[in-house]
């Protein structure tokens, strides 16, 4: 995701250098116990927090990253750091969600590999990386995660929580565990769950992965990694992230460095510019990312099922447990998560007697419309916020006071 | 505020739950929710308009009122309002019927097609009638309704919608003063307001 924000941003306009801070969930509260039955001990969760928490801790808006994000949203790591957070449009003073306003919160998800716990961390039981013995997580097992690190930060309840594909899920989730956590809720270019068009992809990527010979059943760590293999899942999940408009305007039938066909299969010099963008997109994402965290990580966003999970196979079941304002919004070209899947969502809220708004912004790129300069979506993000915030005030002014002690 | 939206609004009562149906950029909702306290919802078509409606805090959803109707359950708002809409409506009678379902009351408002200046745009000029109400050409109206005071009554009656209230009002639509109309309603009036209940 991060390829999108080259030329994007301004360093001046940015919140400046950041860093990468780590939580790790104190022994006395016993091993992590995950959905899928299994323990998870030690726990590790990597975070960057921007702004200030206000004084009396209402401010705090957490962002939830989408499938191979990070916790890195905004700012720079250093003077000469040459790229930005991967929503460093979206994030800073004077931004949509401004930081000057809000104390802004993003954390890498368990099963990543980005400083949090996940198949490449040590496995204490073996002293060396967990591979395939790392247990299953799911979406639902990273928010457990998430809360424990706002309670940890001294948060009691979150202003909003915001997030787009597999963080508008987490956004959902939040939403319907910890419904006196979080006052609203941004689930952004989403779905209550995969449909087999979704798991499909996601299943050729693993495969993808499993068939390099490299993956050794993912004990690959002290040896050459499944390069290729993660490098062709991130192809086939970047054509599933664009659109076919996108893609005829960006690539066309366009020549790659050539005049005309070479009638080959060079692997250095491909024929189109759409079959170098994906080598090249591909190369740059197994430097950053693991393959087995990619395999785990999309196995999680396949298991999500909002309704069944929650609501007994109803998704307005689902969506009586929660209780905050939802701001749902929908990309008029993203055809992995169509305007559909949302519209399922609003529906069920609306059912449920919620407060939502929802909005099918009219965008280019497809599913990471998100992702990307859009002023509609801003203003949608940035109004919404700013009422959230006042309308959490006021609610703190009308509550009845508790008493202390 | 418009005349007309000041009229719908001295009849919701304050703290009710009100669904505003194809509710524009949110200015009735606004001023309902700011001086009503009422507990607001909108739809609306216009992807602009909705962003605006968002932008004033207002909880709206973009989509066809009448598929986004359905989802309410039934009784779940006090008053759901239909104003200036009507006129545009493929299924009239579904949407009010839906409106009573989802609303113990609803509060319905659309130009008057029987006012004097347009018969006599019909009468003396022959040919489709333009006016500050109804301004568009018959070849870019998204009205496709042509709705008569009279005929609305009578369509209240065949429907068994009870009329519990009515208005006629002489007043363009921009304008904040008016005065409503007590005769010759079905001549003079440019705009109607009517709000219905449930069949007896």
């Amino acid at each position: 995701m991060s390829e999108y924000i080259d030329g994007l941003s301004n360093r001046a306009e940015s919140v400046g250098i950041v860093e990468r801070k780590s939580f790790t969930l104190p022994d006395d509260a016993g091993p992590f116990e995950l959905e899928g039955g299994a323990h998870l001990s030690p726990v590790t969760i990597a975070y960057e927090t921007y702004g200030e928490l206000s004084p009396a801790r209402d401010n705090a808006v957490l962002i939830c990253h989408a499938l191979t994000g990070d916790a890195h949203v905004a700012g720079y790591y250093s003077e000469t750091d040459p790229k930005p957070g991967w929503w460093d449009i979206m994030v800073g003073p004077g931004k949509p969600i401004d930081t000057s306003r809000y104390f802004v919160l993003c954390a890498n998800v368990l099963g990543s590999c980005s400083g949090s716990t996940g198949p490449s961390s040590v496995n204490p039981a073996t002293g060396k990386a967990y591979g395939l013995e790392f247990p299953v997580v799911t979406i639902g097992d990273m928010v457990r995660a998430q809360k424990l690190l706002v309670e940890h930060l001294g948060i009691e309840r979150l202003l909003a929580a915001v997030g787009g594909s597999m963080g508008g899920m987490q956004v959902l989730e939040w939403a319907v565990r910890y419904p006196d956590m979080i006052a609203a809720a941004v689930p952004l270019a989403t779905t209550p769950r995969h449909t087999a068009l979704n798991i499909a992809f996601h299943e050729v990527a693993r495969q993808c992965i499993m068939a390099d010979v490299n993956w050794n059943r993912g004990a690959y760590y002290d040896s050459e990694k499944p390069s290729m293999g993660l490098a062709v899942a991130r192809m086939i999940g970047h054509v599933t992230y664009l659109s076919d408009e996108a893609m005829r305007v960006k690539f066309g039938r366009k020549l790659y460095e050539k005049e005309a066909y070479k009638f080959g299969f060079d692997l250095e010099f491909p024929d189109f510019q759409v079959e170098s963008y994906l080598r090249y997109q591909g190369g740059k994402f197994v430097e950053r990312f693991d393959a087995n965290s990619f395999i785990y990580i999309t196995k999680a966003a396949d298991y999500f099922d909002l309704a069944q999970q929650h609501g007994g196979g109803s998704l307005t079941e689902a969506m009586t447990k929660a209780r905050c304002r939802f701001l749902v919004v929908s990309f008029s070209t993203d055809w992995l998560y169509p305007t559909s899947r949302s519209r399922l969502l609003v529906q069920a809220m609306k059912k449920a007697g919620l407060e939502v708004s929802f909005s099918e912004v009219e965008a280019e790129f497809g599913h990471d419309a998100f992702l990307l300069r859009n002023e509609r979506l801003f203003d949608l993000v940035e109004s919404f916020l700013e009422h959230a915030l006042a309308t959490e005030r006021k609610r703190a002014e009308t509550a009845p006071k508790e008493a202390w002690g | 505020m418009r005349f007309d939206l000041q009229v719908i609004a001295s009849w919701v009562q304050a703290g009710s739950k009100v669904l505003d149906l194809g509710c524009g950029t949110g200015s009735l909702l606004e001023h309902l929710v700011r001086e009503k306290h009422v507990v607001g919802r909108g739809i609306e078509m216009d992807e602009e308009k909705v962003s605006k409606a968002i932008g004033r805090g207002l909880s709206v959803v973009q989509g066809d009122l009448i598929n986004e109707v359905r989802d309410y359950p039934s009784g779940f708002f006090d008053v759901v309002i239909l104003s200036q809409t009507l006129q545009q409506v493929y299924q009239p009678e579904e949407v009010i019927r839906e409106m009573l379902r989802v609303g113990k009351r609803c509060i319905v408002s659309f130009p008057n097609f029987s006012h004097w200046r347009i018969r006599a745009q019909i009468l003396f000029q022959g040919r489709a009638p333009v006016t500050r109400e109804l301004p568009h050409e018959w070849y870019d109206t998204p009205n496709i309704r042509v709705i008569a005071l009279k005929d609305f009554r009578r369509f209240c009656r065949e429907q068994g919608f009870t009329v519990e209230k009515q208005v006629a009002i002489d007043t363009d639509y921009r304008q904040e003063q008016g005065h409503a109309l007590r005769f010759f309603a079905n001549w003079r009036a440019f705009y109607g307001i009517f709000l219905l209940g449930k069949e007896r």
